[in-house]
């Protein structure tokens, strides 16, 4: 059996192979690089901050000296933990963060590995980093580690299906799984334009898909301090993180090559398109900072009610909608159309789900006024 | 068939998790400790450990002179400082008899009120962290930085004062004292404002903090909850309106109420009081006299006649009440604080009752605990 796919392989693939996952490390790594320091900075000039100052021009070199900290730090085991369970949790994290990456395109050719279901593979394999969160919250015999698991695992399992619901649209759309063919089916428009909802539902899930604000449920500071990652220190934690950038740009460039056209765009030619593909996924990236600025965190039961009564129904329809739009050969507006319906129904739920509070609070606000405007001749005429 | 083992039949009973939060905890303002009792994500039962910042402040006040003790008050709640060397000296110069001159009268009420603002706005900012949303305490922050930088100008130190004395005040103010805080004031209330766009109406902030942990009226007096958290459930009680102290009753503002006793109200109030303390600090810097604010008995030591006396002003975070008990020497024979943290946190089993951990920090955190005062 071995013998026989070592026998499919020359060495010239061989080679290939070895030099393009060195290559993708390499670039991945100098991508979660530059993240942290976007982060930083961003988040700085959102909260009256300048981030990272110190550290060479702009704080540019403030990534490796966070690095090396991180590195140089005590890697702590604790004495009660499942030692195992511990060690290879952060592995499994980062290595599926990792081999996601083998199969998506920068550009046309620009790609380790293109499989025919690149999409396929890649939701597949993004579900096994949930099996190293909670192993990771389970091996560290921490009962805020094992919540941050159990939370992760019913979350990112969630919010899973919403995002292959509208993968499974796109791909549809694109009648391919190939991540090249689906950038190719978006010459003539991009699928924003006919699946406006499609975009918003992936973006949602795919915030609550690799834990950032105002989905970071799963090891939110100010309640369980880091669930999962509560007793991992130095080396260990750094791992944790490097997957969770990786993810996030994971997230965001999944997001370009569906929805925004992956790497084509004007003047660029070969693979100089690569550029357009960075700047989109760069563009995606500020604005999940740009949330994490402005939101607070959700609970985890509204999480939930949130992605089964307003996610996954959407997602659904989303799937039935490109289906009825396929089959009777409608012109793209129409699928635009019922799209935008799609996001105004989704709309008008999140405002009727989440947003009945602040109507309460308005009818608070009137009464409140109401009964200061009452009290007030009767303060000033008593105190006169 | 093999038996199942009967603690994992799906109908036995809930296994209980004691859950230990604190005292090293980011969410727990300080060093409280609960001990949780969960059912999965929801709280079954609590059990509220204090004393970890115990520093038996009020035997100390025994052993120093009448002086030396205001520097004890500063250290009980170290967020509003000058509201409680305001409660201790107005409880010295009751049972001393004592005249204090208007313009020292004046600046203590602009120094407590802004006091009063720099600590809410402290809240806003934790309120804020322990709900997930980063941004707004730094806008909270640099508002409360501007008053600190404020009050360094005219008592030499950002926290610790030791600025009010018996029968006064340790020096006059700095000459553009009116000046700066006028211009501090507008840029403080732009940052409120700012800080209340982003936070207040927020979708997930409303969801996060409505309707959660609701007292009523009747429960709230029952705990003897003071302050915001007090007026938060519908009740028109400030002891600056109810029993008028220095010159308190000479401002026109009002007493903002909650009406539903939830989070979000405790939270919104104080957002309100901000404004009220802002409206309070103009008039007063409208009215400030002239005149002379050293205290009429010199630099002598303090011997009050024997005798005792309760005093209560409203502090930020409820109703201080201050008995002193005096033997006619030098030291007081003892002081014995109400400290409104210690009262309102004995609401928080009541309010915990069936909320889920995430609720905890909020809850906690819209009660506003300074645990500096709560263990003293």
């Amino acid at each position: 059996m071995l013998e026989a796919i070592l026998l499919t392989i020359s060495l010239d693939d061989f080679i290939w192979i070895i030099v393009g996952l060195f290559a993708m490390f390499t670039c991945l790594s100098i991508v979660v690089l530059s993240l942290t320091w976007l982060e930083r900075k961003v988040l700085g000039r959102l909260q009256l901050r300048l981030g990272p100052t110190r550290t060479g021009p702009m704080g540019l070199m403030q990534p490796i000296a966070d690095a090396l900290k991180l590195i140089l730090k005590e890697d702590i085991v604790p004495a009660s933990s499942e030692k195992a369970l511990f060690w290879v949790a952060p592995v499994i994290v980062v290595i599926s963060a990792f081999m996601i990456w083998v199969t998506i395109p920068g550009t046309q050719t620009a790609v380790i590995q293109n499989l025919d279901l690149g999409l396929f593979y890649i939701i597949a394999f993004s579900v096994i980093g949930i099996l190293g969160l909670v192993l990771a919250g389970w091996g560290s015999a921490n009962k805020y580690g094992t919540l941050g698991g159990l939370r992760a695992a019913a979350q990112l399992i969630s919010y899973e299906i919403p995002i292959i619901m509208v993968a499974i649209s796109v791909a549809m759309l694109a009648q391919s799984l190939d991540l090249r063919e689906i950038v190719d089916g978006q010459n003539d428009y991009i699928y924003v334009f006919v699946q406006p909802l499609g975009l918003v539902l992936f973006f949602i899930a795919g915030l609550a898909e690799v834990g950032r604000t105002p989905f970071d449920i799963y090891f939110a500071e100010s309640e369980i301090v880091g669930g999962p990652f509560v007793e991992y220190s130095g080396a260990h934690w750094s791992v944790f993180f490097l997957a969770e950038y990786i993810n996030t740009f994971a997230i965001a460039a999944l997001m370009v090559i569906l929805f925004l056209g992956g790497w084509s765009g004007p003047v660029l030619s070969g693979n100089w398109e690569i550029i357009w593909f960075l700047g989109k996924v760069y563009v995606v990236i500020m604005v999940i900072f740009w949330v994490r600025g402005t939101f607070p965190r959700l609970r985890i039961d509204q999480l939930m009610a949130f992605a089964w009564k307003v996610m996954v129904p959407m997602s659904f329809l989303s799937v039935v909608m490109t289906a009825v739009y396929q089959f009777y050969d409608w012109p793209a507006w129409s699928l635009t159309a019922m799209s935008s319906a799609g996001l105004a129904v989704v709309g008008l739920l999140i405002f009727k789900k989440m947003t009945a509070p602040s109507k309460l609070v308005a009818e608070v606000k009137a009464r409140r006024e109401a009964l200061e405007a009452q009290r007030r001749p009767a303060a000033s005429g008593g105190g006169d | 068939m093999t038996q199942i083992p009967e603690n994992i039949m799906p109908n036995s009973e809930p296994v209980e998790m004691l859950l230990n939060m604190g005292p090293q905890h980011p969410s727990t303002h300080g060093v409280f400790r609960m001990v949780l009792w969960v059912d999965g994500e929801k709280i079954v039962d609590v059990v509220p450990h204090i004393g970890y910042l115990h520093r038996g402040s009020e035997k100390l006040c025994e052993g120093e002179q009448y002086n030396q003790v205001i520097t004890l008050f500063d250290r009980m709640d170290y967020i509003a400082n000058f509201n409680n060397e305001h409660v201790y000296v107005r409880a010295v110069e009751k049972l001393m008899g004592l005249e204090v001159s208007e313009r020292s009268e004046y600046i203590r009420v602009i120094l407590c009120e802004l006091n009063r603002i720099a600590s809410h706005m402290l809240f806003i900012a934790t309120m804020g962290l322990d709900a997930g949303a980063m941004t707004p305490s730094m806008f909270c922050f640099r508002g409360r930085e501007r008053i600190q930088g404020l009050f360094e100008s005219v008592s030499g130190a950002r926290m610790m004062h030791n600025y009010f004395r018996i029968g006064g005040l340790k020096e006059d103010v700095p000459d553009d004292f009116v000046h700066q805080v006028r211009e501090v004031l507008d840029l403080v209330k732009k940052d409120t404002e700012e800080s209340d766009k982003l936070l207040s109406f927020n979708e997930i902030f409303l969801a996060r903090l409505k309707n959660i942990a609701v007292m009523s009226a009747e429960d709230a007096i029952d705990f003897g909850l003071t302050g915001p958290c007090l007026r938060a459930s519908g009740v028109d009680y400030d002891v600056r309106k109810a029993a008028p102290y220095s010159v308190y009753d000479r401002f026109d503002f009002d007493v903002p109420i909650g009406l539903d006793g939830d989070c979000w109200d405790r939270y919104y109030l104080r957002v309100q009081e901000v404004y009220q303390s802002i409206r309070i600090v103009e008039q007063a810097l409208e009215q400030l006299p002239s005149g002379d604010v050293a205290s009429s008995l010199g630099r002598r030591l303090l011997r009050p006649p024997a005798g005792e006396v309760y005093v209560r002003g409203e502090n930020p975070r409820g109703e201080l009440g201050v008995y002193l008990n005096s033997d006619g020497t030098d030291r007081p024979y003892r002081i014995k604080v109400r400290p409104p943290s210690f009262c309102n946190l004995s609401s928080l089993k009541h309010m915990l009752k069936d909320s889920w951990i995430a609720d905890s920090v909020v809850i906690l955190g819209a009660l506003d605990i300074v645990l500096g005062e709560v263990d003293r």
